[in-house]
């Protein structure tokens, strides 16, 4: 998919489906899955090489969601993209469902089981150096939250990936500014995170995380290299981004829509799926 | 004699010219735990992270879905207790097949004292659902238990000790998992141990014997999956069970031994190892007998059994 149209087209049926998910169970997390939507929107359906027909496929690109709470909006992309059929959906959370509160290794699609934050940026450092080895030219894809930079590994993982010159590693920030109990700034500022990325080492982009030509963008100027500089994108995001009453708010960091909030949601986001 | 975690960096050096896939991962203490010799050998399949536990166990992660097969190693408080959530979620919830080491276990660790002296590794690890738990006696034990890891799918910990092992096997023993060996028959006491205690008991057994009292050794060397038959059997054949453990008395192998006797089974056991406290510096031997774990302790222990048990049948007559 190339039409930045059609992406965004995309990103909105995702913001439904997604939203739908979380209705339904009644649990999950909406604010940081909407951040996420436009760039993963661009990884799933403009950038990454994947392949719906064989998805453990040895040379494919890899994805690894780090912000593991942003699991719905991961399905939304993979049963989008027909790794699976939207009937999952109705599993999502649920006991004797298949599409659990984080993505899985188990789920077709689903490159890492994933959960805890902090630690999968080190899981994608073990994707890429296998990457090298293997001389496979894949590029291994993690997102991030800015909460989540509140972890000390995270900080064990920005350190290394540079210094071990992991060029196919490609980590994004979905910097929505808000954590679960307020806004980042509030409760422990993440500072100058330029100046941090670069000073370890990261060749650092920064965009507007909702701008599908910035994100196609800033992933195709990235070069296909084994070795050379890890890069970090930060992507200026709002929390719940698309959703009035949930932009920008903590207080939809976890929680669920009920029937009015949902229909308004759909409203917002374009109509009826 | 030679100490295990030596024994094991020798056997990654020889699976390594086969495995194709394996790699060795270092938090910057591989001239501690063994791995410095696969370091020079494959210096392109080493990848020492730095001092970065949590990050390497996830290194090693994503390296297993990528089909290599990592094995991570420091020491047994880092592994078990600085980086347990890295392998509880990153490694074990996803069954990945990485292999990590925890050198260093127990109290023999010695002179850097409490804080690198693992106690309470095997009760953590043990109660992670999915992973296997091999604690290694002899350097035989060591290089089959080693390739073992390394053959099966799925998370795999070794605990190492670090003070060198005496050899009670030949070299083509073999060492299932689930499984123990029986060291010396004996009926009245059945003392279990694992890693380097092992040679305490047999000690133990070899001076109770001389005294007319036969205790059964056993090797108990998979803490899990656990050999719950070898113990049942014992429960059946012997008047009391003495655990023997570099670790604390809490959840390790005396814990284990409890939960399969737990179906109602009337026989003593008494745990030996650390009760519900912290190491401290010395020299590892010196620790040992300062936290009673040695051959005069087990005797006098099972010598208490033996005077219950006769008390105990003199009453029912």
């Amino acid at each position: 998919m190339n039409d930045v149209r059609e992406l965004e087209q995309m990103a909105a049926r995702m913001r439904m489906d997604c939203l739908q998910m979380i209705h339904d169970s009644n649990s999950g997390h909406p604010g940081g899955s909407l951040s996420a939507t436009e760039i993963l929107t661009v990884l799933y359906f403009y950038k990454m090489n994947i392949d719906v027909d064989n998805p453990r496929w040895p040379d494919r690109d890899r994805f690894v969601l780090s912000k593991g709470h942003a699991a719905p909006m991961v399905f939304a992309a993979l049963a989008n993209r027909g790794f699976f059929s939207k009937e999952e959906y109705k599993g999502f959370r649920r006991t004797g469902g298949n599409l659990q509160g984080t993505v899985s290794i188990h789920n077709p699609g689903g490159d890492m089981t994933v959960g805890s934050l902090g630690q999968y940026l080190s899981v994608a450092i073990g994707m890429a150096i296998a990457g090298r080895l293997d001389n496979k030219d894949y590029k291994v894809y993690a997102m991030l939250g800015d909460g989540e930079l509140q972890e000390g590994q995270v900080w064990e993982a920005l350190m290394l990936a540079p210094a071990m010159q992991l060029g196919n590693l490609v980590a994004i920030l979905d910097n929505n500014h808000v954590q679960m109990c307020g806004k980042t700034d509030d409760i422990l500022s993440l500072g100058d995170l330029r100046r941090k990325f670069e000073a370890f080492g990261w060749a650092v982009k920064r965009i507007d995380g909702h701008d599908i030509s910035q994100i196609m963008s800033a992933l195709d100027s990235i070069p296909v290299q084994l070795t050379g500089q890890p890069t970090m994108i930060i992507a200026d995001t709002v929390k719940g981004k698309g959703v009035s009453y949930m932009e920008g708010t903590a207080q939809w960091h976890g929680g669920a829509p009920d029937d009015e909030q949902l229909a308004q949601a759909f409203r917002e986001l374009g109509g009826a799926l | 004699m030679k100490a295990n975690r030596i024994v094991y960096g020798d056997t990654l050096v020889e699976l390594a010219a086969v495995r194709k896939e394996l790699l060795v991962l270092d938090a910057d203490v591989a001239k501690s735990i063994g791995t410095a010799q696969f370091a020079a050998a494959y210096p392109d399949r080493f990848i020492n992270v730095g001092i970065a536990e949590q990050n390497m166990m996830g290194i090693a992660a994503g390296l297993a879905t990528c089909g290599k097969l990592p094995f991570a190693a420091t020491f047994g408080v880092f592994t078990s207790m600085r980086a347990v959530e890295q392998i509880r979620n990153a490694i074990c919830y996803t069954g990945l097949n990485v292999k990590i080491a925890g050198t260093h276990g127990g109290l023999e660790t010695g002179e850097d004292g409490a804080t690198h002296q693992a106690v309470e590794d095997v009760a953590i690890i043990r109660s992670i659902p999915k992973i296997r738990l091999f604690i290694p006696s002899t350097p035989v034990a060591t290089r089959y238990l080693t390739r073992l890891a390394a053959e099966v799918i799925g998370p795999v910990y070794l605990r190492f000790g670090r003070a060198p092992s005496p050899e009670f096997y030949d070299e083509d023993e073999e060492f299932p998992e689930g499984g123990s060996k029986v060291l010396r028959e004996g009926e009245d006491i059945a003392i279990m141990a694992y890693g380097n205690m092992v040679s305490v008991a047999v000690q133990a057994a070899e001076r109770l014997a001389e005294q007319g009292i036969y205790a059964r050794v056993l090797d108990m060397y998979s803490i899990k999956p656990f050999d719950t038959e070898a113990v049942l059997k014992a429960a059946s054949e012997v008047r009391g069970i003495i655990t023997v453990e570099d670790h604390s008395i809490i959840g390790g192998l005396g814990g284990a031994v409890c939960e399969a006797l737990s179906g109602g089974h009337q026989i003593p056991v008494i745990r030996l190892g650390l009760n519900d406290e912290f190491g401290r510096s010395g020299k590892g031997d010196e620790l040992h007998e300062l936290y009673g774990l040695t051959p005069e302790r087990v005797i006098e222990t099972a010598l208490s059994i033996m005077e219950a048990a006769d008390e105990s049948l003199k009453g029912g007559r």
